[in-house]
């Protein structure tokens, strides 16, 4: 079992004649994920990398029974794809493009929540969602683990990595990316309450960032609706006041979004808070071994 | 990117919004020449990006052009929070009878945009938040819909300015969203807005950040970039396209993926708590996933060439860019840098893990490059680089 993604996706890839969109189409399908298509009104008709390519997502989704898109347009056509792929009510969007700018992106969620959030957006500015053994959407390496019954949301693309890899004995249900953008579609509560409901899902691996107050958000959700056990880690403790460092949203303002606040938090509803990547993996080893 | 107030004052008025007239003067003599210039009356504003600098000191009142230059000498080089002050804004005075506070902002939480505004602004707005916060009025503001004067209005009125302000105000806060929406802006503030006493609504301040997302249509940003104040080190390597900060410890830091690099950081500041001179991270450099050898050298090359780096800790993990690969980026970048006549002088510590991560290592076993130490774990790799740079090592 996992979340949102299965073996059953049907997977279009908008900007799929991309270099980044041929890039990893192309890896997806070896790692065996199930792209039926790509979109570029441009090249409607021809194909690509021997899949179909289509004028529109609802065109694609019409042909392919199509039920998740992966976004790799670049930043100036982000908001575009996006609101393209809520009008065809597609059940997943994954927006991998990084860059995208910060009036588009809360333009395509007012759109989204206008048009009554049928459509799943995840990202911008992720890796995407991974279930290993079943499905791969957007860029996560497929080869780093293996299935099993852990869960993990994470605001980093390398980390999430990091922790697939470290935990590759355990396995994992679903990996999602979230992305580090100030804002952005699926949430670590979003996640959350997934992976809760998963019976594929034993336990949770959270990781966040600096800036905003998302993580002490999921703190106060998981006090209230989660039982399976989270462990978690927060990156940026030493990051200084004001510097932007490489995502947009992880930047500390004044005294709210600091590591140390969000791990505070975390700690205060039983959430055990990792030191470092491989500590976060040592502690989610023993709720597994014991389990 | 933030502004200083004097770009935030050109940009306002160049959507017709009232500020008072200005001149930016670098030196006590411009200032002297401005306040000649504006006659009468002028105040005197220090150009610092960072809140506070009236409670510092750095804003005053000058009766007449010598008074200015007296008071631009005090505020001239004046540090406010860390911010030389390297010039100061002489503008005229204004006859202030009410100060408000308005902003729009993004709000993170609810992933919408967001209009403060109160009739208590000035210095102490943020104590008024939190003593009385029925005071200020948080509305939010859907990007679709946008504001026109009526919604303008509503929301001065929401804030509890005055009658006799509101259209003024509503005027004001229209085109106020025009700027922050046509500039792709993430927060515009103006603290204070004043009633003049002759019933003119006047932005007195303005604090503008932009969205560097928007710079591929907003050409134009580029020449609010405050090249004087960046870091050598933080522009060279902007001209190489390197994600790259610069921090104030002495152990080098190479990885790939944004938050991958903000945790080896954290790791690296923990190991050096520990140690004699508690050697910290010099940098924050993150390569991205691909981690080509072109561009392991450029990395290596900028932070090596920051003198108080004792120690360099290349933390990546093989995901898209299998390690193999990133091992022969690093010897290729030794060869490079060799080349270039700038040979790596200061010990290497190298943890590759994911991918291919044996292949990697026997790679750079194979080649055998000076002063490179392969460490198997994240951990213990941070720990060596803290090592090497401590005091006395």
């Amino acid at each position: 079992m996992a979340i949102w993604l299965t073996e059953k996706s049907r997977i279009i890839v908008q900007g799929i004649t991309g270099s980044e969109g041929t890039k990893h189409t192309l890896r997806m399908l070896a790692s065996g994920a199930n792209v039926v298509g790509g979109v570029n009104p441009r090249k409607a008709g021809t194909t690509h990398e021997g899949l179909p390519v289509f004028a529109t997502v609802a065109e694609a989704m019409e042909k392919t029974r199509a039920d998740v898109s992966v976004i790799f347009v670049p930043p100036a056509f982000t908001a575009g794809a996006v609101k393209e792929a809520i009008d065809a009510e597609i059940p997943l969007a994954v927006v991998i493009t990084e860059g995208v700018p910060i009036h588009d992106t809360t333009e395509f969620w007012a759109y989204a929540t206008a048009k009554g959030n049928k459509t799943r957006i995840i990202g911008p500015n992720c890796p995407g969602i991974a279930s290993p053994g079943a499905s791969n959407a957007g860029i996560i390496p497929a080869d780093i683990t293996t299935p099993g019954r852990i869960g993990l949301v994470s605001k980093s693309g390398t980390l999430t990595y990091q922790l697939m890899y470290e935990l590759r004995d355990f396995g994992f249900s679903t990996a999602v990316g979230i992305g580090g953008d100030p804002v952005i579609g699926t949430t670590h509560i979003d996640a959350l309450q997934a992976f809760q409901d998963d019976p594929g899902t034993d336990a949770i691996v959270m990781i966040g960032e600096i800036g905003g107050d998302a993580e002490e958000r999921a703190a106060a959700y998981i006090e209230k609706h989660v039982t399976k056990p989270v462990v978690a880690y927060v990156a940026g403790f030493t990051a200084p006041e004001g510097k932007t460092m490489g995502h947009a949203g992880a930047i500390v303002s004044g005294s709210a979004g600091t590591a140390q606040g969000k791990k505070e938090a975390l700690e205060k509803v039983g959430v055990r808070v990792g030191k470092t990547p491989s500590e976060t993996a040592r502690l989610m080893r023993e709720i597994m071994q014991n389990r | 990117m933030d502004l200083f107030e004097h770009q935030a004052k050109e940009l306002f008025a160049a959507y017709g919004i009232p500020v008072p007239r200005g001149i930016v003067a670098h030196t006590v003599a411009e200032a002297r020449t401005a306040a000649e210039q504006l006659t009468g009356r002028v105040v005197v504003k220090a150009q610092v990006k960072t809140g506070g600098r009236g409670k510092a000191g750095g804003v005053k009142v000058a009766d007449d052009a010598t008074d200015a230059e007296t008071k631009a000498k005090a505020i001239l080089g004046m540090d406010i929070k860390g911010h030389t002050v390297h010039k100061v804004l002489v503008e005229e005075a204004s006859n202030i009878a009410e100060e408000y506070y308005f902003s729009f902002l993004l709000d993170r939480a609810n992933r919408t945009f967001l209009a403060i505004c109160s009739a208590a602004g000035g210095m102490d707005i943020e104590e008024v938040a939190h003593t009385a916060p029925e005071k200020v009025a948080k509305i939010a503001v859907n990007p679709i819909d946008g504001i026109d004067l009526a919604r303008a209005r509503e929301i001065a009125a929401a804030g509890g300015l005055p009658e006799k302000s509101l259209d003024g105000a509503a005027e004001l806060i229209e085109r106020l969203w025009a700027v922050f929406v046509d500039e792709d802006a993430s927060l515009v503030e103006v603290n204070p807005l004043i009633l003049t006493a002759d019933g003119q609504v006047k932005a007195l301040d303005g604090k503008v950040t932009l969205d560097t997302n928007a710079d591929f249509r907003q050409k134009e940003h580029e020449s609010y970039v405050d090249k004087a104040a960046e870091d050598p080190l933080e522009a060279r390597a902007k001209e190489k396209h390197l994600n790259y900060v610069k921090l104030d410890g002495n152990v080098g830091i190479i990885g790939n993926g944004a938050g991958l690099v903000m945790s080896t950081l954290d790791v690296v500041a923990y190991a050096g708590e520990q140690l004699a001179g508690t050697p910290k991270p010099a940098n924050f450099l993150d390569i991205g996933g691909g981690a080509s050898a072109e561009v392991m050298a450029n990395g290596l090359e900028i932070i090596l060439s920051d003198p108080a780096v004792k120690s360099v800790f290349v933390n990546v993990f093989g995901g898209i860019t299998a390690c193999d690969a990133v091992a022969n980026g690093i010897v290729s970048a030794f060869q490079l840098l060799s080349d270039r006549g700038e040979a790596v002088s200061r010990p290497l510590v190298v943890r590759l893990d994911g991918n291919n991560a044996a292949l990697g290592r026997e790679i750079l076993q194979n080649a055998a490059l000076p002063g490179v130490e392969l460490v198997d774990t994240m951990d213990d790799a941070a720990k060596r680089a803290a090592e090497l740079a401590a005091v006395g090592a």
